[in-house]
């Protein structure tokens, strides 16, 4: 028989249970098999009942965020080998209500990301005859890599002050905002500033930079934050020196 | 028989413990990087104090250098000097995140915002350590 490796995974049936609990499983370990497929296989072979989200299989969607031996991680590029010979721990990302087995209530993150305004905002549009809103390679390379957010939630969970001050708008929402205020196509700075400077927003963020840390992107969301609350200092001196309409 | 589940459905929150801090490296580091603004303050305290000394003539400084003898105060400086260290250290290393400055295109390496910084500060220490040793 081939190697097996025990897969500890949360169950919680919001009909039955009143606490989650784990239920272990033994999975193939198998070297091309990253932690999505050990769930697929318990829910295909063992108990077709496990819930959990995932699609795209590549890093892309970003469904299939959960926490792997205490670790937010994408499971779908989370290798089994690397926890080998185990036991993985399988539970849902961390912050978020529960609704069952490994699935998160997300909807507090849905309206704080549209909360913060996240696309182009033009003081006037343009007609569609006049063509594109043109950007040279250099004006992209300023927001690309906040550009790359996922909405998977990794930052969300590894974030301490969103765990216990659930009204902090969180990493990836302020990253995402901070992605159209330096979009040389927006026009929409002083619109988000409002929102964005408010206690729940970038000044919730203490700076503990774990958002950076787990983000499969690489988007750096912890650096973001800080480069707008330097921005939103700028804003507030320029407003005081200058209270007839400093504001840009 | 089938249950009905109502919708929205209750999701199970986690508490989470007081003592979130201590179980990941990480945390701990951020605890005690907000830890050292204490201790900062202390040295700034210390400094005031010393100050006043200096003003109120040489019998309030000889009784400041005596207090400043006590094992306790010599123990908690000590320990002030490490975490003001990590304090200083941890912030140079971070300023580079809050300063995206961009020339000719391409954005200045985390290690050229850095790097002045801890100029500045072996610059401040050597002017410090020749004022106080000079004699």
């Amino acid at each position: 028989m081939a190697e097996q490796i025990a897969l500890e995974v949360t169950r919680f049936s919001p009909e039955r249970d009143k606490v989650p609990s784990i239920q272990a499983f033994d999975v193939p370990l198998r070297k091309e098999w990253v932690v999505l497929d050990a769930l697929n296989y318990v829910k295909d072979r063992i108990d077709g009942s496990l819930s959990f989200r995932w699609s795209c299989r590549m890093g892309v969607c970003g469904s299939c965020g959960m926490m792997v031996n205490g670790e937010p991680k994408l499971t779908c590029a989370t290798f089994l080998t690397d926890y080998a010979p185990g036991p993985v721990r399988v539970e849902p990302l961390k912050n978020f209500p529960v609704m069952r087995d490994l699935i998160v209530e997300i909807t507090d993150f849905l309206e704080k990301l549209s909360k913060v305004k996240p696309w182009i905002i033009r003081a006037k549009e343009k007609p569609l005859s006049e063509g594109e809103y043109l950007q040279t390679p250099d004006e992209l390379d300023t927001y690309r890599q906040f550009s790359m957010c996922i909405n998977c939630l990794l930052c969300y969970a590894a974030c301490p002050v969103y765990g216990l001050d659930p009204l902090f708008a969180g990493p990836a929402a302020l990253a995402l905002a901070q992605r159209y205020n330096m979009d040389s196509r927006d026009e929409g700075k002083s619109e988000r500033l409002d929102i964005l400077s408010q206690h729940d927003g970038i000044w919730g963020c203490t700076f503990v930079g774990e958002c950076t840390e787990v983000c499969p992107k690489h988007v750096d969301p912890a650096g973001a934050i800080q480069q707008y609350k330097l921005t939103a200092t700028q804003e507030w001196i320029r407003s005081l020196l200058m209270p007839w309409g400093g504001k840009r | 028989m089938t249950t009905y589940t109502e919708y929205p459905p209750k999701g199970y929150r986690v508490r989470i413990s007081t003592y979130w801090w201590l179980g990941r490296w990480a945390y701990l580091k951020f605890i005690l990087r907000e830890l050292s603004s204490v201790l900062v303050a202390w040295f700034v305290i210390e400094t005031l104090l010393q100050v006043n000394a200096l003003i109120g003539g040489p019998g309030a400084y000889q009784d400041f250098q005596g207090f400043l003898r006590n094992p306790v105060v010599i123990a908690l400086n000590i320990i002030s000097f490490f975490f003001i260290l990590f304090h200083a250290i941890t912030w140079f290393n971070l300023a580079p995140k809050a300063m995206a400055i961009r020339l000719g295109g391409k954005r200045v390496p985390a290690i050229l915002i850095a790097l002045p910084n801890y100029a500045a500060w072996l610059v401040a220490s050597v002017i410090v350590a020749w004022l106080v040793l000079r004699g």
